[in-house]
């Protein structure tokens, strides 16, 4: 059976055992004379009771059986092989097996009929395959089954039957809130398994402090010119440098923003304004990219042609500002957050002085809210250094070392996308190297967002 | 009078005149953000509108049995099928334009018209075959090249040479449209059709099927995860716990992770390691599902907290556990704010691009697709590749598609803010 059957029948399943774990439940009760009141729990309870025994044990067992099969029956399949060809290593199973499960999806299996050990060997995948299929249904289905007998068994006044389903539920709650942690530990180790591998093969001192960056490895041995070279300074460097110009720009205009909105604007000013800044922040990536890279870059490049300088058609200048734009709603409400969160008090105390609006603002308001300001464009200067749309549409590709917002430069994330959207193998050090360059980007926004959380919630707790 | 009032009143007008300043400076600095939006959305909407109209093409054709291959009205469909429909076409253009005159000129003919012209011709010899040895005239759709002439954005006052419309062909069009043959309709296809290499012949159907089947998986995960998370982290975490702490530490965290490396997760674990096909909607709703959980989760949580504790006191006091207390009283009093939190988190998720380009749903996908298997790609990725063609033809609809994804992120916050007003409670 396919997987939407056994899931479609599970929930038929589920329907049918709420129904008659309930009904199983008043029937027992009603043979004592006090009738319902002699459940422990609502007859609903032992119908969810019977539902959990029913799909539950079925699901995981589905689920794992769904996950592991396919790499299961591969290595049946090599296994099955013989010797002569297992020897080949693991590149050539990998492509004959492709071929076997291609050839066998269009069903088109007599192309390879002429050879005899791929003949065999996709006989003997499919005949695992059907196997396993039916070895799956079988065994869902009887868990389930079985479950929903032992559930049924258990239905009996005395069972502390919502006590039991509100433990599985709370299960599962802490399950999902633990969905959090794994995410992490996946992120981490996927990316740090790919970048040991590439470290194998590039040192990490030539990585770390190189300062060429092309990643074009040879394809032949004996090819010249293209021996790859993985200094990623020039990256590090590009990303900072359009991350600075997006925040020379988005910080000035959003901290002003908040300050006004915050502490000058009427109220209707404001009901309108917030809302109307927080589009900026909700249009997607791709759309400023398209901005960036139509309309933005080729502006500046006229303009400076016009005032006599030679811009690049994909400058830094021109993603940085677009980027600006982006972040600067991100900008405004965190600190417009932070500096809501000034007690009155404070203000009160310096108008009593006899300082001006901005007086206050300038001398009490942005000292005591300082901290948190400063937590939010690191928060901000790590959505830039990770921003990845809007450097792939309008910044360049080839990895150049300059401070000069004018010309072209790359980013970590432009290389990352560049290295892992072609063809290429898994293992190659090339594709590795998006692993290691992820690994990098990873642990600098980490350590800028664990700082600025760190200090905006101690921020918060000094005024609460 | 005090030398101290003197003083302060000698600079009053100073310090006025600074407050004023920096008044200023804080409404100029919204002016520009103001500016920057507007700018933004006049720039996509200008290039975009055009999009939304397509150049047609009438032509009388002769569907001629010989031409076609000797087919006659009772062959089989296969034979009907796979006949010679684009000679048809070919020999019809030639009819109208006898003075067509070697290979450039030809080939400029041929490309009057778009190659949509011939199957849709076989169309309509297989649903009537017998048009077979008639003539009718026909509206084809036009070639590109047409369509970005047809809206002006070929200068016919430029040299011959810089025109991507040379004169012979100018003179074509002249003629057609002085008869009427030439004329611009709403654009179905891009409504209808999917990708295409041919811009004239490129739609959003399949990035737009592509997105709901990721939103859908995305939203069936990402909804129930989150909410449960929320609940238990809010409502039965043990107080002071180092895991909580933990967890409550990665989800702030995750929210800030750069999204691209979702998508190396997603490449790693759920493709490389666990054998998910790649470029489905299955495997971007799993990524997507990831990205979005912590803004859920976020938001969930401040709507469950700000249920005042008498609510919970009073359940809790007619003998309800603490379980029923939450699912049958807290939870729907906080739901307002849980759904107002998921629909801007699935905005999100339906705007975002750079996960998806690492597994794989970048590729050129001309089919529609039909379950959440099949590969696909969706909405904003499908804006990345037709921006990267150089064809006039593909920016104008790059905006177009633009626009369409804007409707549905503006729409979806809409609700979002229509939401929190009508059932937002104050406690």
């Amino acid at each position: 059976m396919a997987l939407n059957t056994i899931l479609i029948t599970l929930l038929a399943l589920l329907l049918f055992s709420f129904v008659i774990g309930r009904s199983r439940s008043i029937a027992v009760a009603s043979k004592n004379k006090s009738g319902r009141r002699n459940l422990h729990s609502l007859p609903s309870y032992y119908g969810y009771m019977v539902v959990i025994w029913t799909v539950l044990p079925a699901l995981i067992i589905l689920a794992l059986w769904t996950a592991f099969d396919a790499k299961l029956i591969s290595s049946l399949t090599f296994s099955s092989l013989p010797a002569e060809v297992q020897e080949k290593g693991e590149d050539s199973l990998g492509l004959l097996l492709n071929e076997i499960k291609n050839l066998t999806a269009s069903g088109q299996l007599d192309r390879i009929k002429d050879d005899p050990v791929k003949m065999a060997a996709a006989e003997r995948y499919q005949s695992l395959r059907s196997i396993s299929a039916m070895a799956k249904t079988v065994v869902v289905l009887g868990a389930a089954i079985l479950g929903l007998i032992f559930g049924l068994r258990l239905v009996r006044p005395e069972t502390r039957a919502r006590n039991k389903v509100e433990t599985v539920v709370k299960g599962l709650m802490i399950l999902c809130a633990s969905v959090a942690i794994l995410t992490t530990l996946g992120i981490v180790m996927s990316v740090l398994f790919e970048s040991i591998l590439f470290f194998k093969s590039v040192s990490i001192t030539e990585f770390l402090f190189g300062t060429h960056w092309s990643p074009q490895t040879a394809m032949r041995e004996d090819q010249a010119g293209s021996s790859g070279s993985f200094g990623a300074v020039p990256l590090f460097v590009g990303t900072l440098l359009i991350s600075l110009i997006a925040l020379i720009i988005a910080v000035p205009l959003g901290l002003m923003s908040a300050i006004y909105l915050s502490e000058y604007a009427s109220s209707r000013f404001r009901s309108i304004a917030k809302p109307t800044l927080e589009i900026l922040a909700g249009i997607p990536t791709v759309v400023y990219g398209f901005f960036a890279a139509l309309t933005v870059a080729p502006f500046i490049r006229n303009l400076g042609e016009s005032i006599g300088l030679t811009v690049a058609s994909e400058s830094a200048l021109a993603a940085g500002m677009v980027m600006g734009i982006m972040i600067i709603p991100f900008v405004s409400s965190l600190s417009d957050d932070v500096i809501n969160a000034v007690p009155q008090s404070l203000r009160d105390g310096s108008f009593g002085m006899g300082a001006t609006k901005s007086e206050t603002i300038k001398q009490v308001v942005i000292p005591a809210a300082l901290p948190g300001i400063i937590g939010g464009i690191l928060l901000a200067a790590s959505r830039a250094i990770g921003e990845t749309m809007i450097v792939v549409m309008a910044a360049g590709l080839s990895a150049n070392l300059t401070f000069n917002p004018l010309e072209a430069v790359t980013t970590v994330t432009v290389q990352i996308v560049g290295l892992l959207t072609g063809d290429q193998e898994f293992d190659s050090p090339k594709t590795l190297a998006a692993f290691a360059l992820g690994l990098g980007l990873f642990l600098i926004t980490l350590v800028l967002n664990v700082i600025a959380l760190h200090v905006i919630r101690r921020y918060r707790e000094q005024y609460d | 009078m005090s030398t101290t009032t003197q003083r302060v009143e000698a600079g009053l007008k100073k310090r006025y005149a600074k407050e004023k300043r920096f008044r200023r400076y804080g409404m100029i600095s919204i002016s520009i953000s103001f500016l920057f939006l507007l700018l933004l959305l006049t720039d996509i909407v200008s290039k975009g509108l055009p999009a939304f109209q397509q150049s047609y093409v009438q032509i009388d054709v002769t569907i001629d049995s010989k031409t076609l291959g000797g087919i006659t009205e009772d062959s089989t469909e296969d034979e009907l099928f796979s006949a010679r429909y684009s000679k048809v076409i070919r020999n019809a253009l030639k009819e109208k334009f006898p003075d067509a005159k070697g290979r450039k000129q030809r080939r400029a003919l041929n490309n009057l018209v778009s190659k949509s012209a011939a199957y849709q011709l076989r169309d309509e010899v297989i649903k009537n075959p017998k048009l077979i040895g008639t003539t009718a005239s026909y509206w084809f759709l036009a070639k590109d090249d047409i369509d970005v002439f047809m809206k002006g954005n070929i200068d016919r006052n430029l040299p011959e040479s810089d025109r991507r419309i040379k004169d012979f062909q100018l003179a074509w069009i002249d003629m057609l449209q002085a008869e009427g043959r030439l004329e611009k309709r709403f654009n179905t296809v891009l409504f209808t059709n999917s990708d295409s290499r041919e811009a004239e012949q490129a739609g959003i159907r399949g990035a737009l099927m592509g997105s709901l089947y990721t939103m859908l998986i995305t939203m069936l995960l990402a909804f129930p995860i989150g909410v449960a998370a929320a609940t238990y982290l809010e409502e039965f975490a043990p107080q002071n716990n180092k895991w909580v702490d933990i967890i409550e530490i990665n989800i702030n965290n995750l929210a800030a992770v750069p999204s691209i490396v979702f998508g190396l997760l997603g490449l790693a674990v759920y493709i490389n390691f666990f054998g998910v096909p790649r470029s489905t909607p299955l495997v971007g709703g799993l990524v997507l599902t990831l990205m979005t959980l912590p803004t859920i989760i976020i938001a969930s949580r401040a709507s469950i907290k700000a249920v005042p504790p008498s609510m919970r006191e009073a359940a809790l006091g007619l003998g309800a556990s603490k379980v029923q207390t939450v699912f049958q009283h807290v939870l729907p009093m906080a739901m307002p704010g849980i759904l107002t939190g998921t629909i801007i988190g699935m905005a999100q998720a339906l705007g975002e691009t750079a996960p998806l380009l690492m597994i794989g749903m970048i590729a050129f996908v001309s089919d529609i697709p039909q379950s959440i298997m099949d590969p696909s790609t969706v909405m904003p990725v499908q804006i990345y590749l037709w921006s990267d063609s150089p064809e006039r033809a593909f920016t104008e609809r790059t905006s177009a598609a633009i626009m369409v994804l804007l409707a549905f992120l503006i729409s979806m916050n809409l609700v979002a803010i229509l939401l929190r007003k009508r059932f937002e409670q104050r406690w």
